[in-house]
């Protein structure tokens, strides 16, 4: 589950992580009001306008602004507010900016440079444990840093044993090129993220930059911030920073009905029971000559009122132009499955696109007959390679 | 012979008497699975599906001799009940629960470097070998008798495989269902190497999807120490990027663990890849020179 920036922050800061202070609004005059208080609070006299969106490289597209008057706080808030920002990593159609985070600024002059670092914490999945990547080249496309200059890209592996070290810490920071206080800073820094990530059952911080400032104190100036869906019973209070209106509204209504449901951009629908066969669902659609319009993944219960309701959410998607169904039958038995299509197919009443349904596994030959013998518009098939067939014959 | 369990594995169940539990024991006892009995702490010293219920996995180790057993606990329980039976002494744990927090499993993996144990799993439809025990959630009589090997990280891709197989004119001598999240018990290479040393298997087929090095692990080790042919298919090659695709393991990264990358190493590395997931039985059966 991913939050946006200023949840992230707020939850890093209350593990004691130092953070570039902001405060999130939804309007121009809020962002005055703001700013305001940043700089009572801050001292700050210039302030920064972002864009809080579930997307990286919001810079890029004109979503990070610095305000040097609080007539521009005002402005560019009015700007970046409900404009679509389009970034490297949204669809072309862009992100609807609901809120924006007015923060102050952290790059002021002083007694030495400022420097940007990267740091992440995620999952190492060939050890199993958890790792900190970091690198001197912050404020940068980390992926292109690994490519150009892999050499400056650091992995320190935490044993779950004993936890993060201090040591590691302290060779964090001297790879870092720190000294003095900020040598310091960074230890402690470095220390409070780990614990942040551990104690939340976070699955992914990125935090870039991570800045030293000129009066040398280490802070998170941005932070992406993904939760473990899996441990969310465990942290009851976080339920509430999920923001629906960052997802695919389809999505969402999938699931709240239990089906697992990915939206796509291609022409052919589909509804599958089980990830793995789904996959290769959409793999042989593609192959057909289609495109995915979707993953779904139905579950272990495909009976009619979750097949309903799948039906329902794919053909929301006005590009479907065939809509295939593939069941391995192993626990459930095809012939109920085919019944609920047949009976979703009766209630929702006006599906105007083809059918292809294949059912294999318990009682598969039973299923073909009934469907079949339904009188529906509906092609029936029992191996994989004839549901791609027919696919095929209805796109060509 | 066959790998990880076999007529004479003495199964249990750990959540026997919860609805998933009992649904899946009677299905594997039915298929004439060596069950002796469950675990549900609180309720040992009942009797459930005619075998006995013990409140801890030693007392069931102690009591009936159990060596496997099968985990369905809820995903908050899950990781404790993993370690328990690695402390116990069983010695191969498959676990089907899914969705147990990363952060948990990454405590089990730790616990379990110096037990001697298998897990299988999580997230996993388990283990069969056909005609001798069955220790998971998959449909028995899709798996007929024969000496292909099956590992896979999904339960109905898996059946599909199974199925193609048996219709080419083979069967399975084990399919193991290894699981799709991010951290698991055994790999697909430590599989594939349990599967080049059965005596009773001839040819593997080898199933994955995107995210991961698991494939690409395996393929290496195949290329250096492989004796039997090698089928394999990677799900996903129309996933995007950065999407979860129902395993919580199934996430493309970066450029090393999509689809078409796995495909190409695991070419290069000898292994007959299947381009579309319906090949797979048809390209084993060209290996094995079988004509249905």
């Amino acid at each position: 589950m991913n939050l946006h920036e200023y949840q992230g922050k707020e939850l890093l800061n209350s593990f004691g992580v130092r953070i570039q202070r902001g405060i999130v609004v939804s309007s121009p005059e809020k962002a005055v009001e703001a700013a305001n208080k940043l700089t009572e609070e801050t001292g700050t006299s210039w302030w920064v306008v972002k864009a809080q969106v579930h997307a990286g490289g919001r810079g890029k597209g004109g979503g990070v602004k610095l305000a040097k008057s609080l007539e521009e706080v005002k402005s560019i808030s009015d700007d970046i507010l409900g404009m679509n920002l389009i970034t490297p990593q949204t669809t072309v159609e862009g992100k609807l900016v609901h809120q924006v985070l007015i923060c102050e600024d952290v790059y002021y002059p002083g007694e030495t440079e400022t420097s940007e670092f990267y740091m992440s914490v995620l999952l190492n999945r060939s050890t199993g444990r958890n790792m900190i990547m970091y690198s001197t080249e912050g404020g940068m496309d980390i992926e292109a840093v690994a490519e150009e200059t892999p050499h400056l890209i650091f992995h320190e592996e935490i044993d779950p044993k004993v936890g993060l070290t201090g040591f590691q810490c302290r060779k964090i920071a001297f790879n870092l090129g720190l000294n003095g206080t900020s040598f310091k800073e960074m230890t402690k820094f470095v220390f409070a993220l780990y614990t942040a990530y551990d104690k939340t059952d976070s699955a992914l911080f990125e935090i870039n930059p991570v800045l030293k400032t000129s009066d040398n104190k280490i802070m998170a100036v941005d932070a992406k911030v993904s939760l473990d869906a899996n441990a969310l019973f465990r942290h009851k209070d976080f339920i509430e920073l999920r923001d629906t209106r960052e997802e695919d509204p389809t999505e969402v209504e999938a699931g709240e009905y239990g089906l697992n449901f990915v939206k796509l951009d291609g022409n052919v629908g589909c509804m599958v029971n089980g990830a793995g066969l789904a996959m290769a669902t959409m793999d042989i659609i593609k192959m057909a000559g289609g495109n995915p319009a979707n993953f779904l993944d139905v579950g272990g219960t495909a009976d009619a009122k979750r097949v309903e309701q799948a039906f329902r959410i794919i053909l929301k998607d006005k590009n479907v132009k065939v809509l295939l169904v593939n069941i391995f039958g192993g626990i459930v038995r095809c012939d109920r499955v085919a019944q609920g299509i047949v009976d979703a197919y009766n209630n929702i009443g006006d599906i105007n696109v083809p059918l292809i349904v294949r059912l294999e596994g318990t009682n598969a030959a039973e299923a073909k007959k009934l469907i079949d013998e339904s009188g529906l518009k509906v092609e029936s098939v029992i191996l994989l390679q004839e549901a791609a067939d027919k696919v095929a014959e209805v796109l060509a | 012979m066959s790998v990880l369990v076999n007529k004479d594995s003495k199964v249990i169940v750990q959540g026997f008497t919860g609805t998933e539990g009992t649904f899946h024991a009677s299905q594997m006892i039915e298929y004439g699975t060596n069950v002796v009995g469950g675990v549900t702490p609180g309720k040992g010293g009942q009797n459930h599906l005619e075998r006995p219920v013990f409140n801890t996995v030693s007392q069931a180790v102690e009591k009936v001799g159990a060596n496997t057993s099968l985990i369905f606990v809820p995903p908050a329980f899950a990781a404790d009940a993993v370690m328990e039976a690695a402390e116990s002494g069983i010695k191969v744990i498959i676990c089907i629960t899914e969705g147990i927090p990363t952060r948990d499993m990454i405590m089990v993996k730790e616990y379990l470097t110096d037990k001697d144990c298998t897990l299988v799993g999580p997230n996993c439809p388990g283990v069969i070998t056909p005609n001798e025990a069955k220790c998971g959630i998959m449909p028995g009589f899709v798996f007929k008798k024969g000496r292909i090997g099956v590992v896979s990280k999904s339960g109905t891709l898996t059946y599909e495989a199974a199925d193609q197989v048996v219709k080419a004119g083979m069967g399975i001598s084990t399919a193991i269902g290894i699981g799709g999240d991010p951290i698991i018990g055994t790999t697909t290479k430590q599989a594939v190497e349990l599967f080049m040393n059965d005596p009773e298997t001839d040819g593997i087929i080898m199933i994955g999807e995107i995210g991961g090095q698991l494939e690409t692990d395996a393929a290496k080790w195949i290329k250096a120490n492989g004796t039997k042919p090698v089928v394999g298919f990677i799900a996903g090659q129309t996933a995007p990027e950065g999407r979860t695709m129902g395993h919580a393991g199934a996430i493309v990264g970066g450029e090393e663990d999509t689809a078409e990358a796995k495909m190409a190493i695991m070419r290069e590395c000898g292994i007959t890849v299947a381009e579309s997931p319906a090949e797979i039985g048809k390209l084993m059966a060209e290996l094995m020179s079988v004509t249905a």
